[in-house]
């Protein structure tokens, strides 16, 4: 029992992971109806930037010490997140506004590998996975249970309340500022917001800032989480993370949250179960789960109500 | 009088087609002017191009005698010039209140939601039901709502598109009678309209657009009695 109650918080865990870059996939899809399948690159560049802060910039001395470089490497992460993701605005979709959708797509799609191989071709050593530092809070909290025991590590439980919050404060910012207004208009009718006084392309580019900040808080915890980083962690987590998005409704900021909660348990849940086929089938059942909402649910949980797209 | 607006030999074309052809026009400080026509004659493509969301073939826009027709939209709309667009366009999944905060959203003074509360005064119902959202109401509600949101910018120029299409006679009759209030309280009403006997009768100047030229122009009751213009936008047979 013990057992399925550590995967069920571990699924949490991950799930806070993807569910970090599903905001990311979700907004740009509900403010301009890309996918933009590069994201998860901007997560992996995230990670290799904070590791590179880790290794390079932070004093050795203060490496050790969690409350230091932890928020350092997080705030390095994703401000080169954030201008990895302007730059890619700027040069790969902007030209491409108003081109039918399939060619901003498929740039997306150019971007990813062209990101990966450049992170692994110039970053020292990049071909094989890196070690991610763990100088983080040590310990956890034990839980009994039964005749067996497990232990929640505090970073996880940090990450779990870190992802949850970052959602909340999103769907506050996008449902009450004026940027949040301004974002929704966009989404909404975007010949009008310009007869509003918006600028399209301003409102734009601060959507993949946010979603990009996002990613690089979520590239930090995975590094801690899985103790390496390389270069396939943003393919495989992104491609997770657009189903999570899609599951909750691509366009819902609660959508992604829960979407990725539930493949994240999924997928810990299936990997303890034997006659699901265990640890190597358990991808198989994230995408089981996919299915079977494309077929009855299509918009996902959230996707009538709520949305960024108002 | 003071010329706010000049449109000078303007052509606008989507690809080939040319919608509008060498129109002239001005429009002064105070005054309401309207462009009227029948469907398809290019009237919104007009206000369309003047706002920056369209690019003139040849031509200028002189506002305040700045050129304007290279600007973005959202520059020409902190120029302050708003346009009521056509259909209303109102952003149905938001609140009233949202509509309106949108419209102010190139505004950075505090006064913002002082003049959200002029706007439900001058409409009470928008006011009842601040917090429905704006598809949920009528074809006249969302008509004042979208000459509401466009007056939260504080324009020189207010473009309306259109603004009695869909409405009952007495809707279209409260519409026209606001636009005269506005006019006296100093917005400058730049009106395209398809009812031309409604809105010659509001205007001070007025010029019909047929087939994307300017044809004629006049006072709006100058024009209200001309042969060829009650022949044909009001109807008559020609004496």
């Amino acid at each position: 029992m013990a057992a399925y109650l550590e995967q069920l918080v571990n699924g949490l865990v991950l799930g806070s992971i993807i569910g970090l870059i599903a905001l990311g996939y979700t907004m740009v899809y509900g403010v301009i109806q890309l996918i933009n399948f590069a994201h998860g690159e901007v997560f992996m560049v995230g990670a290799y930037a904070s590791l590179a802060c880790y290794l390079w910039i932070l004093p050795p001395d203060l490496a050790g010490t969690w409350y230091i470089a932890l928020p350092a490497m997080i705030l390095f992460g994703s401000l080169v997140a954030a201008l990895l993701a302007i730059a890619m605005e700027r040069f790969a979709y902007r030209p491409l506004r108003g081109a039918p959708r399939l060619a901003p797509l498929i740039t997306a799609l150019g971007v990813s590998v062209f990101l990966q191989e450049v992170v692994r071709l110039f970053f020292p050593d990049a071909k094989q996975a890196k070690p991610y530092p763990t100088p983080f809070i040590e310990g956890g909290i034990t839980v009994h249970l039964g005749d067996g025991q497990f232990t929640i590590a505090y970073i996880r439980i940090l990450l779990v309340v870190v992802a949850i919050g970052l959602a909340a404060l999103l769907q506050l910012y996008i449902s009450r500022s004026r940027m949040g207004r301004a974002m929704r208009a966009i989404a909404n009718d975007p010949d009008t917001a310009r007869l509003m006084g918006i600028n399209p392309d301003r409102i734009i580019v601060w959507t993949f800032v946010i979603g990009a900040v996002l990613a690089g808080v979520a590239g930090v915890f995975y590094g801690g989480y899985q103790n390496t980083i390389n270069t396939d962690m943003g393919f495989q987590n992104g491609i997770f993370a657009f189903t999570a998005a899609v599951l909750g409704g691509i366009g819902s900021i609660r959508g992604a949250v829960v979407g990725a909660m539930i493949i994240g348990v999924v997928k810990t849940i299936a990997g303890q179960l034997p006659f699901l086929g265990g640890t190597q089938y358990d991808y198989v059942w994230i995408f089981v789960v996919l299915i079977f909402m494309l077929v009855f649910r299509p918009q996902g949980f959230f996707g009538e109500t709520e949305r960024v797209r108002a | 009088m003071s010329e706010l607006l000049e449109v000078r030999g303007l052509s606008v074309a989507y690809g080939a087609i040319e919608a509008v052809r060498d129109v002239s026009f001005t429009v002064h400080a105070g005054q309401i002017v309207s462009l009227i026509g029948s469907n398809g004659a290019g009237k919104t493509t007009i206000l369309r191009t003047i706002s920056g969301l369209l690019r003139p073939k040849a031509g200028e826009i002189l506002f305040q005698g700045t050129p304007i027709h290279a600007l973005p939209a959202h520059t020409v709309l902190g120029m302050g010039i708003a346009q009521c667009p056509e259909g209303r366009r109102l952003f149905a999944r938001m609140t009233v209140e949202e509509n309106l905060q949108l419209g102010a959203y190139v505004r950075r003074d505090d006064g913002i939601q002082a003049d959200i509360d002029k706007v439900y005064d001058l409409f009470p119902v928008l006011g009842e039901r601040r917090h429905n959202k704006a598809g949920l109401f009528s074809g006249g509600e969302q008509q004042m709502l979208a000459i509401g949101r466009a007056l939260m910018c504080k324009p020189r120029l207010l473009m309306l598109d259109e603004p009695s299409m869909g409405l009952s006679p007495i809707m279209t009759q409260r519409i026209f009678d606001t636009v005269a209030e506005l006019r006296d309280l100093g917005t400058t009403v730049l009106l395209v309209e398809q009812n031309a006997l409604a809105a010659l009768a509001l205007s001070d100047q007025a010029y019909v657009i047929d087939l994307g030229r300017t044809t004629l122009h006049g006072t709006g009751h100058e024009l209200l009695a001309d042969s060829r213009v009650r022949a044909a936008y009001l109807g008559e047979e020609v004496a």
